[in-house]
């Protein structure tokens, strides 16, 4: 199923929670809604789910405006963070409801929730209540019971954040894989970037209420169009410096301190020619240390990362944080020399904060 | 130092049993006198005074059928009461814990000052409301058991006390449904409820103590309630048991306190029964209803 949704707003009391939010998903596209905490990710998945009414602006589905219909009549499923599963009623029951309520046969009943339940390794758990099985076979529970009417549009809140790391992680392809077998159209609320970047065809991302973003996951990385999205989205978070470009015998020059002098490669030149201060970003994955062409500066921290060692350096005065190796086993006060990649360095309008390469 | 100890922990004991033993001996005596002739203090004599003179006599008021009626009258008004109340609580709690509406804030403060409003105070204006309705026909005075819901009937009276009830029935069960999840109201509107079946399929066995106590607390309210009964009935003695009791203690001269007593006796002894099989239930009502009013 298609999803639109246009100038979508929604306001409680004085308070915009969603504003003119424009999006259209694709038939079995899974769509990712990022943003930080209170962005207005949860209302408006409500109002897709028709849990809210829009203030303003609508939704179609397929085509059709959807505003006025209740939940019931939208065909959708959707799983929330609390699992919110029927605490009286037995699994069974509670993956069934759908089909109770749709007045299905008693004996499909029966076959569905068993092939559902055993789709989704919760086969031999019917029996029990909602309150004898752990976060993650209550989490296969709600989303069973999503599944189980066969709706065109999957809706998810956060589904994974209250299961354990590891879990979450095979729960995460377990879902991915799914929603691609089936190909149901869903949308995914999530304040996980890696969530996001690794499961979802689009990401929508989400700030005070305003759509920030709409792209794939490889675009909204490599070609961040707002500063928002460029520190957002990576981790650890992009390095940003406020550099002059100088002009020099036709080339571009960032200068980002300590006197330091960066030629600015043609591919990433500023679309504008622009005079004055800029804001540069580089992630910390395109510095490297090269002995050769590096310049000279010092450990100022070693955080051991696990995998990586984040190493933090001072450009100017800037706290630069890229990765190394373990084995290299920089410490504090260690000389270094250090090269940026600037064939994947990111330049922004400090005034507006929108991107200079990509429009 | 432990001696400190010990004694910080008697005194408060030695407080509460001070406070309470009044209240014991007067259950203490209200057993004794029931099988007793006279009582001399907390002792049982005979008509001369001497230590004896235990009978079943008192409980010759079982043999009347006054009694019966009364007592079926009570426990219709008691069952008429809880589930009234039970009802609409249950209704206008999930309303005003869920539903957004003009006038939602004033109507919650509004039942609550009427709790806090003496039922004495409003005994007249009742009494006209009650004359006004008995004027309907068929529902003012010509129901089958309950009479009707006018005034001196027994339905009238329920209706009353239904009334009287309702502000804490409401708020209680306000408290209880806002302690439900919303996710799992929400839940149940995209499995494909209507609001109604949501109420009832899915929040209502969430507040299932709540409703317990609720009736448990309406029923032993309706089956001690005096003052309404009492005023809107004119036959005191046909009403209810604690109207019979009152007109006991009024009419016979000189007073049969151990007849007294027996009648009080079988008056508790439901409530009391009751009370040792459901007080788990009525105590989650102080806990559900605390966090209600917050
Ligand atoms: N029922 C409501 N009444 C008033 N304000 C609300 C209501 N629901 C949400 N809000 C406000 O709207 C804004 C967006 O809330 P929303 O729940 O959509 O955030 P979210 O992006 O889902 O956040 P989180 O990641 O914490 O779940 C918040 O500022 C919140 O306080
Ligand atoms: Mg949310």
């Amino acid at each position: 199923m298609k999803v639109n949704l246009m100038n979508l707003t929604k306001k409680f009391g004085p308070v915009t929670a969603v504003e003119r939010i424009n999006l259209d998903i694709k038939d079995g596209e899974f769509v990712a809604f990022l943003g930080p905490s209170g962005c207005g990710k949860t209302t408006t998945l409500l109002m897709v789910a028709g849990i809210y009414k829009p203030s303003e602006g609508d939704i179609f589905f397929d085509g059709q405006q959807v505003n006025n219909f209740p939940p019931k009549d939208r065909d959708i499923g959707m799983v929330f963070q609390s699992y919110a599963l029927y605490p009286h009623m037995s699994v069974f029951q509670n993956l069934s409801y759908p089909l109770l309520l749709k007045k299905r046969p008693k004996d499909e009943m029966k076959i569905e929730a068993q092939r559902i339940a055993d789709m989704m390794g919760i086969g031999g758990l019917l029996k029990r209540k909602p309150g004898q099985l752990s976060g993650g076979q209550q989490q296969r529970v709600a989303l069973g019971r999503a599944l189980i009417k066969k709706p065109k549009l999957l809706l998810f809140d956060e589904p994974l954040s209250n299961l354990d790391a590891r879990l979450r992680i095979s729960m995460r392809g377990e879902i991915k894989k799914l929603q691609k077998d089936l190909g149901i159209t869903s949308i995914y609320v999530t304040h996980d970037q890696i969530e996001a970047l690794t499961m979802a065809d689009r990401i929508a991302v989400i700030k005070d209420g305003i759509l920030q973003a709409y792209t794939d996951p490889e675009n909204l990385h490599d070609r961040p169009n707002t500063l928002f999205i460029a520190e957002f989205i990576g981790n650890p978070p992009m390095n940003l410096f406020d550099v002059e470009i100088q002009s020099e015998g036709g080339k571009l020059f960032a200068n980002p301190g300590d006197g330091l002098k960066l030629a600015i490669p043609d591919s990433r030149k500023p679309k504008k020619t622009v005079k004055g201060r800029v804001r540069m970003g580089i992630r910390p994955q395109n510095i490297h240390i090269d002995s050769k062409e590096g310049f000279d500066t010092r450990v100022f921290l070693v955080e051991p990362m696990g995998r990586d060692d984040l190493i933090v350096c001072k450009v100017g005065n800037t706290d630069v944080h890229f990765l190394v190796d373990p084995i290299m086993r920089l410490k504090m006060e260690d000389s270094i020399k250090l090269k940026f990649d600037m064939e994947k360095s990111q330049f922004f309008d400090t005034e507006t904060e929108l991107s200079l390469l990509w429009g | 130092m432990k001696l400190k100890i010990v004694i910080s922990r008697i005194i408060p004991y030695l407080l509460l049993i001070l406070f309470t033993l009044p209240i014991i001996i007067g259950y203490v005596w209200i057993l004794i006198s029931t099988f007793s002739t006279r009582t001399y203090g907390l002792l049982p004599v005979d008509k001369d005074g001497k230590f004896g003179g235990f009978t079943l006599s008192n409980w010759s008021f079982l043999f009347e059928p006054e009694i019966w009626i009364v007592t079926f009258n009570t426990l219709i008004l008691a069952l008429g009461l809880t589930i009234g109340v039970v009802i609409v609580s249950m209704m206008a709690g999930y309303a005003l814990s869920r539903i957004k509406f003009p006038g939602r804030k004033a109507f919650l403060s509004l039942t609550l000052i009427l709790h806090a409003f003496p039922t004495v105070t409003l005994l007249i204006a009742i009494y006209f409301v009650l004359r006004w309705i008995a004027l309907i026909p068929v529902l003012g005075r010509n129901i089958p058991i309950i009479g009707g819901f006018g005034y001196n009937t027994l339905g009238g009276v329920i209706l009353v006390s239904i009334a009287i009830q309702l502000p804490l029935g409401i708020w209680l069960m306000k408290g209880f449904f806002d302690e439900v999840s919303w996710d799992m109201e929400r839940a149940a509107l995209i499995d494909g409820c209507s609001r109604f079946r949501t109420w009832w399929d899915v929040m209502l066995p969430q507040i299932k103590p709540g409703i317990a106590a609720l009736s448990i607390f309406s029923f032993i309210q309706g089956w001690g309630s005096f003052i309404i009964p009492y005023t809107y009935m004119v036959n005191a003695s046909r009403a209810t048991v604690a109207t019979y009791l009152n007109n006991l203690l009024s009419e016979t001269a000189p007073t049969n306190y151990s007849m007294l007593a027996s009648v009080g006796l079988f008056q508790l002894l439901p409530v009391l029964i009751f009370y040792i099989f459901t007080q788990k239930y009525l105590l989650s009502i102080f806990a559900g209803g605390v966090k209600g009013a917050a």
